[in-house]
């Protein structure tokens, strides 16, 4: 280099120097294309990514509102909402899921079922960053236990919710149901129109079945919101505004839980159900399922195995036999068969019947018999009743004729459902030509009349319905529409009495000769029931029933220790009391009770005494 | 003080310089008092954003000064070794850098799918030799053409661009195309200042351009066309690679003229802007101080780049001008490329904001970068 002439480094120099100046002209020009650039997203398009910028952080969360609780008719809580805390897990800041579920499982114990609820909770459709519950009702020590880990633990937290809760378990199980997790099929529902969709934004839980399901709309109250300051992963920094939600309608029921409960503990070990109506409102005190089941356990999510438990037991714990539960009334129906057949002309009180054992139509060489084998002698309306002869019941329904008395008997509410808020209610059968044709049956034979003198053959109905006929012939024909709900935030509901007709007998002196006659079920000599005469604090009217649950073949021994325990007959009892003033009516059922008189009466006698007793007390 | 160290340029470049008091003192320490003092002023800057960039960690704005004493350490260090003995090691480091490349390539560890580091053995950190190949060329290139006559003959042209292929197809290999573009630009650089032709710069730009589409089949790899492809369209996926851009485009823009204050940024301070302290910390200064702030900034490179030009020009050897211009212009480079990346007008690609993003290496050695030229300019041949 040094060998080079001056001359050649003077041009050297002047060709650097040329080549720094178009460098710093072009760096000069760079520098302006990005001061330019931040120009046009600082001053030009500032506004758009200002509203960018406020939309990134500030969000707006929906509150969901705490749900309705629900009383019985004293102010007995029946349904909750207690805190629960809920470990959560938020998957994307975890950054190895197996060993975290492996830790948590150390800490607080996450059970093979827990897992399976979590996939599963994980797999829905979730806004990023969203919280994913691993597990639910933590003890104050797993509590505890998580926090102090915490450091170690990323993305996993407790979360306290209200949950709701069923005090009473499952007394309470089949009438109130429960709330579940929103579904598909409910999330579909709930997209369905545009405001029920606002107002489940935040909400977890919907009313499955019962009370829950039947007043979801006044239970659930209205969405609150609030506007919140996030970062990017979602964390709450503070709350920017707040509109509180509206909090769902307390309901008030009808239901007394003294009487429920009592009836869950009478049914105890038996398949049954237990239905009690005020009379003179039409309130329902009881309605009652044996067996039931843990509602609880629905509304956090039932394992697998545990519902194919409950489907596949024999005792159908989830069916709600109160309601849905169809049986031949059997002798029960014998009081309204009897007004029929009085109001038809085709008895009266003086008209007696030979009955020597059976009945035979005319041209007809079938024997309909009595359960009395021997018969009972010449009986009377009253007699009929308080000894429950079916003979008599034979020729009053033939002579009436089926078109007399379907139309008779569907004025109480037979075989069709009455009630106002009974979701699971269903209308039970009350036959007649049209619907024995139209079901493929073929025609209406004087048989079928027959048979439906006492309760038997094609007629089907629910503890529900026979309740409801009850507590309308204790209230001599005066409609009062079974309901449950009471009162909305303690200001009572009033229902729609609706164009239900009262029955009109043409001699209403009917009516308490036929309470009389059922007092005599209970206070007389030959009475079915006579049983009750013990303990018997209030008069009650009422009438037992049998029905069978396999035909009896003609001439065959009626063997019940032969039998198994289910094939024997069902015990039916329906009551009112007292006679003079009724307020309470009931039917009880009691599944293969075989005796009604020392099964479904002795409850229904205690429900009574319960709510005439703690009424008076 | 400023204004007198303009003062000493001297019409005859070779012997006598007057310098004033303090200039002279630090013209003996071989330092710059303008860009010592512009670099410092900067350094400074990118602490200050760090601090709000890094969700006011002081523990890591800590580290950066520590960091940034350490490059100042060595600034000073290299400042006072003279060219010749760079001059002397240049084609050296180079082969042992390109050594290491191949190494790179045959027992390099990566991660993303790309072989960057090498593991030293025991207690040595992990090291990337492509760091040592970003100094090594410009120096090699430098040395190159210095013996060349001015301006370079065709035949010296195609030897340098050899020397600058190779280690760039090793790094384009490992791969890293967004290193190896600015390695090897910076050796292209250096035949630039040499007098190129500007025939054959504009064929090159040419062949390059013409090469680009070839580039997309056949060299890049899938994550880097994503890359290009996010950055035509960030909003095709908002939530994955196009979120970096979308978000840093927001910060910007909602900082606005004035900017929303120190700490204030909501973009950056609730962790919506990702790398916010180190890639996309100019996006923490725009939103916090405005189009004011990032003009002030960009003033501030400028005023650092001019200063690196001119005093290229005012050395004394061919290859000092030769590397310091060279080094100037790639250093604006980064610049130019994190700004424009940042802002949108360039693909991603992971580039940090030279002296203001949180990063050792990368502070360490563009500090060496200006001791270098530092060096380059304050030694002086005596006869």
């Amino acid at each position: 280099m040094w060998e080079q002439s001056i001359r050649d480094k003077a041009y050297e120099r002047r060709l650097f120097r040329a080549r720094a100046i178009v460098a710093a002209v072009l760096v000069i020009s760079a520098l302006l294309t990005l001061a330019w650039r931040m120009t046009y997203l600082q001053v030009t398009l500032h506004e758009k990514y200002q509203d960018l910028s406020e939309n990134n952080r500030v969000k707006i969360r929906p509150i969901a509102p705490n749900r309705g609780l629900i009383y019985d008719r004293n102010g007995v809580l029946l349904a909750e909402n207690i805190p629960a805390y809920s470990l959560t897990l938020v998957p994307e800041k975890v950054d190895n899921l197996e060993e975290t579920l492996a830790f948590l499982d150390e800490l607080v114990g996450v059970s093979e079922r827990d897992l399976e609820q979590f996939e599963k909770r994980s797999s829905y459709r979730r806004r990023p960053y969203e919280p994913v519950v691993l597990r639910q009702r933590l003890s104050a020590e797993e509590i505890a236990a998580v926090m102090v880990n915490r450091f170690y633990l990323p993305g996993v937290d407790v979360e306290a919710q209200l949950i709701r809760h069923y005090p009473h378990g499952d007394a309470f199980a089949h009438v109130l149901g429960y709330v579940g997790r929103i579904n598909q099929r409910d999330q579909e529902r709930i997209e369905q129109d545009e405001d029920s969709q606002r107002r489940y934004s935040a909400t977890s839980h919907i009313g499955k079945t019962g009370i829950e399901r039947r007043y979801e709309d006044i239970l659930h109250g209205d969405v609150g919101y609030e506007r919140i300051e996030t970062n990017a992963r979602g964390r709450l920094l503070r709350t920017m505004q707040r509109e509180s939600p509206r909090p769902g309608t307390d309901l008030t029921l009808h239901l007394d839980s003294r009487l429920q409960l009592l009836a869950a503990e009478l049914l105890e070990g038996r398949r049954g159900a237990v239905v009690a109506i005020e009379v003179e409102t039409g309130g329902i005190l009881t309605l009652y399922s044996n067996p039931g089941y843990d509602p609880n356990s629905f509304v956090t999510g039932i394992s697998f195995d545990d519902y194919e438990a409950l489907t596949a037991s024999l005792d159908k714990p989830l069916f709600d036999r109160a309601t849905r539960g169809i049986y031949p009334p059997a002798s029960t129906l014998k009081p309204f068969v009897g007004l029929a057949a009085l109001e038809a002309g085709s008895t009266s009180w003086n008209y007696k019947v030979r009955d020597p054992g059976w009945f035979q139509l005319d041209n007809d060489e079938r024997f309909y018999r009595d359960w009395k084998r021997e018969g009972h002698g010449v009986v009377d309306l009253e007699m009929a009743v308080v000894e429950s002869c079916d003979t008599y019941f034979y020729d009053v329904a033939v002579k009436t004729g089926i078109d007399d008395l379907t139309p008779f008997l569907g004025q109480f509410g037979f075989g069709r459902d009455m009630s106002i808020d009974v979701i699971s209610a269903v209308s039970g059968i009350l036959p007649d030509r049209e619907w024995k044709r139209s079901t493929g049956r073929g025609p209406w034979y004087p048989g079928d009349t027959v048979n439906l003198g006492i309760g038997q053959g094609f007629m089907a109905v629910t503890p529900l319905q026979l309740a409801t006929a009850t507590a309308v012939l204790a209230n001599k024909g005066k409609w009062e529409v079974p309901r449950l709900l009471a009162a909305e935030d303690n200001i009572p509901t009033e229902f729609p009495h609706g164009d239900i007709p009262d029955i009109k007998l043409k001699d209403p002196s009917d009516w308490d000769r036929m309470f009389t006659a059922m007092d005599h079920v209970i206070t007389g000599r030959h009475g079915t029931a006579r049983a009750l005469r013990a303990n018997l604090d209030f008069p009650i009217a009422g009438k037992t029933g049998t029905a069978q649950v396999v035909g009896i073949e003609q001439d065959a021994e009626y063997d019940s220790e032969a039998l198994q325990e289910r094939l024997r007959d069902h015990a039916w009892f329906m009551a009112f009391s007292p006679i003079e003033k009724p307020q309470i009516a009931i039917a009880v059922i009691v599944e293969n009770g075989e005796s009604s008189g020392r099964t479904a009466a002795p409850i229904a006698q205690a429900i009574i005494n319960e709510y005439l007793g703690g009424a008076e007390g | 003080m400023a204004s007198t160290d303009f003062s000493r340029t001297v019409s005859t470049p070779s012997q006598h310089h007057t310098f004033d008091r303090s200039g002279a003192f630090f013209a003996r320490l071989h330092i710059d008092l303008i860009l010592l003092l512009l670099l410092i002023a900067l350094g400074a800057t990118g602490l200050a954003v760090l601090y709000s960039g890094s969700g006011q960690e002081i523990g890591m704005v800590k580290r950066q000064a520590v960091h940034f004493g350490i490059g100042m350490i060595l600034l000073f260090f290299t400042a006072q070794i003279p060219p010749r003995l760079y001059q002397l090691i240049a084609p050296w480091a180079l082969a042992a850098g390109t050594l290491l490349l191949v190494g790179v390539l045959v027992a390099g560890v990566g991660a993303k799918g790309a072989q960057r580091w090498l593991d030293l053995p025991g207690p040595l950190p992990r090291f990337q030799p492509s760091e040592l190949v970003k100094l090594a060329l410009p120096l090699a290139v430098a040395w190159f053409m210095a013996k060349r006559p001015v301006p370079p003959r065709f035949r010296d042209l195609l030897q340098a661009l050899v020397i600058i292929f190779i280690p760039t197809i090793l790094i384009l290999k490992q791969p890293d195309l967004g290193t190896s573009i600015l390695i090897s630009t910076s050796g292209l650089l250096v035949l630039f200042f040499a007098g190129m032709s500007w025939l054959l710069i504009f064929s090159m730009i040419g062949i390059v351009a013409a090469m680009a589409p070839m580039m997309w089949f056949f060299v890049m790899h899938a994550y880097q066309k994503q890359r290009v492809l996010t950055f035509l369209n960030p909003e095709s996926d908002p939530l994955g690679s196009g979120w970096n851009i979308i978000q840093s485009k927001t910060a910007i823009g909602s900082g606005g003229i004035h900017g929303k204050g120190y700490l204030q940024g909501t973009q950056s301070q609730l962790e919506f802007l990702p790398e916010s302290h180190t890639d996309f910390i100019i996006a923490v200064l725009a939103e916090e101080h405005g189009l004011i702030g990032v003009c002030l900034l960009l003033t501030l490179y400028a005023l650092i780049i001019l200063r690196c030009l001119y005093i290229s020009s005012r050395c004394e050897t061919l290859f000092g001008r030769l590397l310091s211009g060279s080094m100037s212009v790639t250093f604006f480079i980064y610049v130019f490329v994190n700004i424009g990346m940042v802002s949108g007008i360039l693909p991603v690609v992971g580039v940090p904001l030279p002296l203001v993003s949180y990063g050792g290496t990368s502070v360490v050695s563009l500090l060496l970068g200006f001791g270098l030229i530092m060096s380059m300019y304050t030694h002086r041949q005596r006869k």
